[in-house]
């Protein structure tokens, strides 16, 4: 009997179809501050880091999750090929809470070539590009300085990452706007359960650039105000940008110690629009519906809903429908991205690591930024934190181009 | 770990569809005389198609083609998208206005940027709602995206829709990325042998010794495929057409490769 099957067996009562997988541990970069401490405060004191605007060349009016000091934050020399801001991030929340040396630790453990290094990224380094063509030369190419191939490609994250951590598993950038940190964690699961490899590193890192700037811009999302997520005058989304990582193996069935885990995931595509939510949120349902199947858990196991909650018109509506018609009022439901911005690639890390310290601390974190509540969502918003015993979390990250993904994570034991 | 491809789909603009790839590499056919400028885009409405980026129109048409060489419907099947670069065309328009004049940045051409445009299209063009995905892994994509695919058709135990597609280079990138022309291929990969299975892959991650570089296709260069991004898979369609057993070893980042060994389909 292989391990899945023996997994399957103890666990055959609840039908879970997903191997769970123990989150050994986890980092996160935000606007908040450095590392997941900084974050989980911001959280606890339901504060905002958003800042006006100051990252556009011509004014847009705008409100950003940005992180401090990148601009001087130069990648160590031998890592001069990868430079660039989105690189820089990934270094610095690697190198927090710790994360760094644990990661290192497991390669070895595990050897490097059972681990795998799966990275989500909506528009990874493009900024590196786009400053290629802010400077082209005479001859019309790109200074000499940017003529580092690597970091024009969609891979550079994933591949900045698996050179900096030492593995040779499978490794692999995954690009599905909004929802792509998220969908990491899927795919490091059926690589896990498959045997491929016996651990993954997954992550996300996305910073901010001309193209999501004067993208959003284009299309009438971005809010003048702080964004008010679930809100019944909410008038669009603040960006943000934010790097994070987990490092996910099988959890052992022997194990004593109490674990944070991943315990189901759900795919889905709308099949409707590229950049709006199908409007009967038939696609968010199916992502979140099959979380819980593959988890084994039904809607009043989950504690708490990190939602997607982007405060963009259609996005909230569409999500705070589904939600109320899907979950009891004792699952709660808030927004987050009140405190970070939305985070686009790396928003499924960022909420991850939200959710994980929501089990850890059984604490729901209010949703910043919102005063009057959409009706729609009234019945199920944490608009405060709440006190309140948390086993299970499930968090939502859709995507452009119609790509949703929920993601379930519990706890066993009694986690300090 | 062992699967099986149940369909087949591949476009270049002298290269139309797999059958005439399968015949030019067999030697039973020659190239196409004329170079087709891009796909036809069947599947879209007649004012998409024309704003389509080339990236949509190669991956549409490649997909469509597995599906129905699998016969299976597009809506049930998962999709895996991979593309080294995604669309070069759109990322240098976009990054020439950004540096031009930003606020001029156009919302279309904003959402035909992110990487899984592509794949996004294909599940509104067909009502494709399973998971999907878009990933890259440089070098490595058709390799990595192979693996995935293979792993995602095992451990869920359904067939799967690999899409894979690299275009030509243009503007200021071509002074960092080298891709030449437009390429595409699909693979329908299902976890089991059935009637419609064409052949059979076997699949290992593998030690290099040494770095080894990626074998070439053994097409003339008119083929208009061996300068692009994703030439490196041509000769796993080689191995396909020509039934060959002979293993080839795709590499991988750090001294890892990619063993692939095709066995023809039980008769």
């Amino acid at each position: 009997m292989s391990q899945h099957d023996r997994t399957a067996a103890v666990d055959g009562a609840r039908h879970a179809r997903t191997l769970p997988l123990t989150v050994q541990a986890f980092t996160v970069t935000t606007a908040a501050g450095a590392d997941s401490a900084k974050l989980w405060d911001a959280v606890l004191n339901a504060r905002s880091h958003l800042r006006a605007n100051d990252f556009t060349p011509t004014p847009i009016a705008a409100w950003i999750g940005r992180v401090n000091g990148l601009e001087t934050a130069a990648l160590p020399a031998q890592f001069c090929d990868w430079e660039c801001r989105n690189n820089r991030l990934a270094w610095q929340a690697l190198n927090q809470d710790g994360f760094f040396d644990t990661a290192r630790k497991a390669v070895a453990h595990f050897g490097a070539r059972r681990v795998a290094v799966i990275m989500g990224t909506s528009t990874g380094s493009v900024g590196a590009t786009e400053e290629g063509y802010a400077r082209l030369t005479d001859s019309g190419g790109f200074p000499s300085d940017l003529v580092r191939p690597i970091v024009h490609t969609a891979h550079s994250l994933g591949d900045f990452v698996q050179h900096v951590l030492g593995t040779s598993g499978p490794c692999v950038t995954v690009n599905t706007a909004c929802s792509s940190s998220a969908k990491v964690f899927a795919q490091a699961e059926r690589l896990i359960r498959l045997g491929v490899v016996d651990a993954a590193i997954v992550g996300g890192v996305d910073t901010l650039c001309g193209s999501v700037m004067y993208g959003f811009n284009s299309l009438q999302l971005l809010s003048p105000e702080r964004c008010r997520p679930f809100a019944a005058d909410r008038n669009g989304i603040s960006l943000g940008e934010a790097g994070g990582f987990a490092l996910l193996a099988r959890a052992a069935p022997e194990d004593e110690q109490p674990a944070l885990s991943l315990v189901g995931w759900g795919e889905s595509s709308d099949a409707y629009h590229m950049s709006s939510p199908q409007p009967d949120g038939l696609g968010a349902e199916r992502a979140m519906l099959q979380a819980l199947s593959n988890a084994g858990l039904s809607a009043n196991d989950i504690d708490y809903i990190n939602a997607h909650g982007t405060a963009s018109t259609k996005n909230d509506e569409v999500e705070a429908a589904v939600i109320a018609r899907s979950f009891p009022v004792t699952t709660r439901m808030s927004s987050t991205k009140g405190i970070t911005g939305h985070a686009l690639g790396a928003a499924g890390i960022v909420e991850a690591a939200i959710s994980l310290m929501a089990l850890r601390h059984n604490w729901i974190p209010a949703n910043v930024g919102t005063k009057n509540v959409d009706p729609l969502a009234t019945a199920h918003l944490a608009l405060h934190g709440e006190a309140k015993p948390v086993h299970h979390v499930l968090s939502n990250n859709f995507g452009f181009g119609g790509n949703n993904c929920a993601l379930i994570f519990g706890k066993n034991g009694s986690v300090q | 770990m062992r699967v099986f491809v149940q369909g087949i789909g591949v476009w270049a603009p002298k290269l139309p569809s797999w059958q005439a790839t399968r015949a030019v590499i067999r030697g039973e056919a020659g190239l196409a005389d004329v170079a087709a400028k891009r796909p036809t885009g069947a599947l879209l409405a007649a004012n998409e198609r024309r704003r389509a980026p080339d990236t949509v129109l190669i991956a549409l048409e490649v997909a469509a083609a597995a599906c129905a060489d699998a016969e299976l419907d597009p809506r049930i099947l998962p999709s895996i998208f991979a593309s080294t670069h995604g669309d070069l065309a759109v990322c240098d328009s976009m990054s020439t206005t950004l540096a031009a004049s930003p606020e001029l940045v156009s919302p279309i051409k904003f959402h035909n940027s992110v990487h899984n445009a592509a794949v996004g299209y294909w599940t509104i063009a067909t009502g494709a709602v399973e998971a999907s995905t878009a990933i890259s892994a440089g070098n490595e994509t058709f390799a990595e995206g192979l693996l995935e695919a293979a792993v995602y058709a095992l451990s869920e135990q359904r067939p799967v829709l690999f899409v894979t597609y690299d275009i030509q280079v243009v503007g200021g990138l071509a002074s960092v990325t080298k891709s030449d022309g437009l390429f595409g291929v699909a693979l329908v990969i299902a976890p089991e042998e059935n009637q419609l299975t064409k052949c059979v892959l076997d699949i290992e991650l593998m030690d290099l010794l040494d770095p080894v570089a990626p074998e070439t296709a053994r097409l003339p260069a008119e083929s208009a495929v061996c300068g692009n991004a994703l030439a490196p898979m041509f000769p796993t369609l080689e191995r396909i057409a020509l039934g060959d057993a002979q293993p080839l070893v795709l590499p991988l980042a750090r001294l890892r490769g990619l063993s692939l060994v095709v066995a023809e389909a039980t008769p």
